[in-house]
């Protein structure tokens, strides 16, 4: 499609503006953006249901289970969070550049790479205190995540690549320098089972904020952050008029190219920070752990939050949650693991479609002047 | 050792039989992807289909004992779950990119689920058609098992070129690909042709999985696809939209895919894991040098939501 087709078909598609006759309108909008997402988690969990008694499983007991292993007791609330907390940065990898309509899928490579770029600046700075070496692993995480991510921006700027499949053949590039670094060059020969590089030392190790994963504070400020930068700056402003309309974009002046750079290393530097969280409060060491699939599940929850930062919050917490029941359900109820994935592949197909009840439903419409 | 060669001639060799096997799935991935995409739609979901795929071939294998069963079942499974994409990307304002990688989420998440249990026993395999038999240099021998799979798929991308150039089906697939207005114009049902092409393109994808599982690398586990049915989608920007270029596209990723695991034969295993990033790498440097910034390519169908 050229660009041309691509902003008349989106400017189609766009909301139409509201009548100045409604005085409820906002409110009738913000309602549908509500409304669409719920249904199709709702009629997810229908086809889930319908799925698992046809193996002779009990829905309710599915669901009885999945609360309680992700939000029944403070242990299983500690591990929905200490999950949610690299989702929520992971999310933002795509929804930032989703804002401008691209789709980046790669950001498990920002993860791992900023995993290992974050324990290699750490490893000959160990004596230093904890919190400046803390500092400079961030930078580099989120540098390195930047870099890789931003890549794909560059690519799909001044090449015309395809974003999607630019960062995901990115992402195994990088997971395959991953494995270079970890398995050879850095490895450290005491890591037999797991290969793993040189431990960053325990007493450099992030502690827990009140029992939290230190992840947390850091992917909440990000998601207001990102809240902030796309609706209150005129850098946001520029981009969601890209994402509506290229060629308008275009047309205005906007530094196009430069605004699909940025979002995407700022979502990038997003996905890296995890990956450096994860080794400073859980792994202490770059190792196969680091690939755990964060990346591939802030896809989900960026668009179950229709790339809203504030609404990802909410989505990273749900997703976590069902993540962190599945060994519940592994010990309970005999399902494979694989079954949080059917679960959250249904939740999935059921919210894309969900787009299209958007302006389908009458009273969500504006109302014609009386 | 019978036939004593010299290292470049192993690793030749080698080369040339891992090409033919790896490149098998990526030809029919490619052809599948390209049929949809003809059809003026992108289907990022026939990894999931590529996964799905090879458990369900196993599976029936297993099961029934009969590798061709699978092949068929494997075909009928990549139709339904490509249906589902199909159907979806048919409401309107469904963005069939995003589309694709749910139903990859959703197609692995199945397989993985019901293919729990054929992780461990061995399933008859797809016998190969020995082209060695003149040499008696085994390595030549082993090189040249060819797999039917392959040959039908090359019998797949010479009917559909012709299909595309000299059959009427061709030349609507590609009118509504092209332009939904002309498509409109002339009365052809859009949806069920771009239905049918992602359910069939499919449904060859599924063939591939089939490959994986039932051929080479020959057996079923979780990480048996990396990334092919997605790579696929680059392989056929690289294709031009052409089938038959599909076939030497499929050759050159296949031989990437190769390079690592040749070299390791004579010994060569500093920068494996690099070695393994090889395809990758072709598939983004293809990418780099064939897209033209700012203008549709050449053979790009017009309603292809691809590139800018």
């Amino acid at each position: 499609m050229t660009a041309v087709q691509a902003g008349i078909e989106t400017a189609a598609a766009a909301p139409v503006a509201a009548a100045p006759a409604d005085p409820y309108y906002p409110v009738r909008r913000a309602l549908e953006t509500v409304f669409a997402p719920f249904a199709a988690l709702v009629a997810a969990t229908i086809v889930f249901s319908v799925f698992l008694l046809a193996l002779g499983q009990s829905p309710a007991d599915f669901f009885e289970l999945t609360w309680r292993g992700a939000f029944g007791s403070w242990f299983s609330l500690q591990n929905t969070l200490q999950r949610a907390a690299p989702l929520l940065l992971t999310a933002l990898c795509v929804a930032l550049p989703a804002q401008l309509g691209l789709v980046i899928i790669g950001g498990e490579g920002a993860v791992v790479l900023g995993g290992l770029a974050a324990t290699v600046v750490a490893l000959p700075i160990t004596f230093l205190p904890a919190p400046v070496i803390w500092v400079i692993m961030g930078v580099a995480g989120a540098a390195m995540g930047a870099l890789w991510i931003g890549l794909s921006g560059f690519l799909r700027a001044k090449r015309g690549v395809n974003e999607t499949i630019a960062s995901l053949v990115l992402a195994y590039i990088a997971i395959a320098l991953f494995n270079h670094v970890v398995e050879g060059v850095l490895r450290d020969p005491a890591s037999l089972n797991k290969p793993s590089t040189y431990g960053i030392g325990d007493q450099n190790m992030m502690g827990t904020i009140f029992d939290l994963h230190p992840g947390l504070p850091v992917g909440v400020i990000a998601c207001v952050l990102a809240y902030v930068l796309i609706s209150r700056t005129s850098v946001g402003f520029g981009a969601r008029v890209t994402g509506g309309n290229l060629r308008a974009a275009q047309l205005q002046g906007l530094p196009v190219h430069r605004l699909m750079i940025m979002a995407c290393a700022l979502g990038g530097a997003c996905a890296g920070l995890a990956g450096m969280i994860e080794v400073a409060a859980v792994h202490g060491r770059a190792n196969a752990s680091l690939a755990a699939g964060y990346g591939y599940t802030g896809i989900l929850i960026a668009f179950l939050a229709r790339h809203n930062p504030i609404a990802i919050m909410p989505m990273a917490v749900l997703l976590g949650g069902i993540g962190a029941a599945g060994g519940l359900l592994q010990r309970r109820m005999g399902l494979p693991d694989a079954t949080v994935v059917v679960l959250q592949g249904l939740i999935f197909v059921f919210i894309l479609a969900s787009e299209t009840l958007y302006g389908r439903i009458r009273w969500f419409q504006p109302r014609e002047g009386r | 050792m019978a036939g004593e060669l010299n290292p470049v001639a192993t690793v030749g060799i080698a080369m040339l039989a891992g090409s033919l096997r790896v490149s098998t799935p990526f030809l029919f991935v490619s052809l599948g992807e390209c049929l949809t995409e003809k059809a003026g739609r992108i289907n990022l979901g026939n990894e999931g289909v590529l996964v799905l795929g090879a458990m369900v071939a196993y599976a029936t294998s297993y099961l029934t004992d009969s590798p061709w069963l699978g092949v068929i079942a494997a075909a009928v499974a990549g139709m339904l779950l490509g249906g589902i994409h199909g159907l979806v990307c048919n409401l309107a304002r469904v963005n069939d990119v995003a589309m694709g990688i749910a139903i990859m989420l959703f197609g692995t998440g199945i397989a993985f689920f019901f293919g729990k249990p054929y992780v461990q026993p061995s399933a008859p395999q797809v016998p190969s058609i020995p082209f060695g038999f003149w040499s008696d240099a085994p390595q030549v021998r082993s090189a040249l098992e060819v797999s039917p799979l392959f040959i039908l798929g090359l019998i797949a991308a010479v009917v559909m070129h012709w299909v595309f150039r000299s059959t009427r089906v061709g030349l609507r697939i590609r009118i509504v690909g092209d332009s939904n207005d002309a498509a409109r114009a002339l009365g052809l049902p859009i949806g069920q042709t771009r239905l049918l092409a992602t359910a069939v393109g499919s449904g060859l994808a599924g063939i591939g999985g089939a490959f994986l599982s039932l051929s080479y690398p020959g057996s079923w586990n979780e990480g048996l696809s990396s990334g092919q049915g997605l790579m696929a989608v680059a392989l056929v920007v690289f294709a031009r939209w052409n089938p038959l270029a599909c076939v030497g596209a499929s050759i050159l990723f296949g031989a990437a895919g190769a390079l690592g695991p040749s070299l390791q034969t004579v010994g060569i295993t500093s920068g494996y894991y690099l070695f393994y990033a090889a395809p990758y790498v072709v598939t983004l440097l293809v990418l780099i040098i064939t897209v033209s910034p700012g203008r549709a390519l050449r053979g790009m169908p017009g309603e292809l939501s691809l590139g800018q």
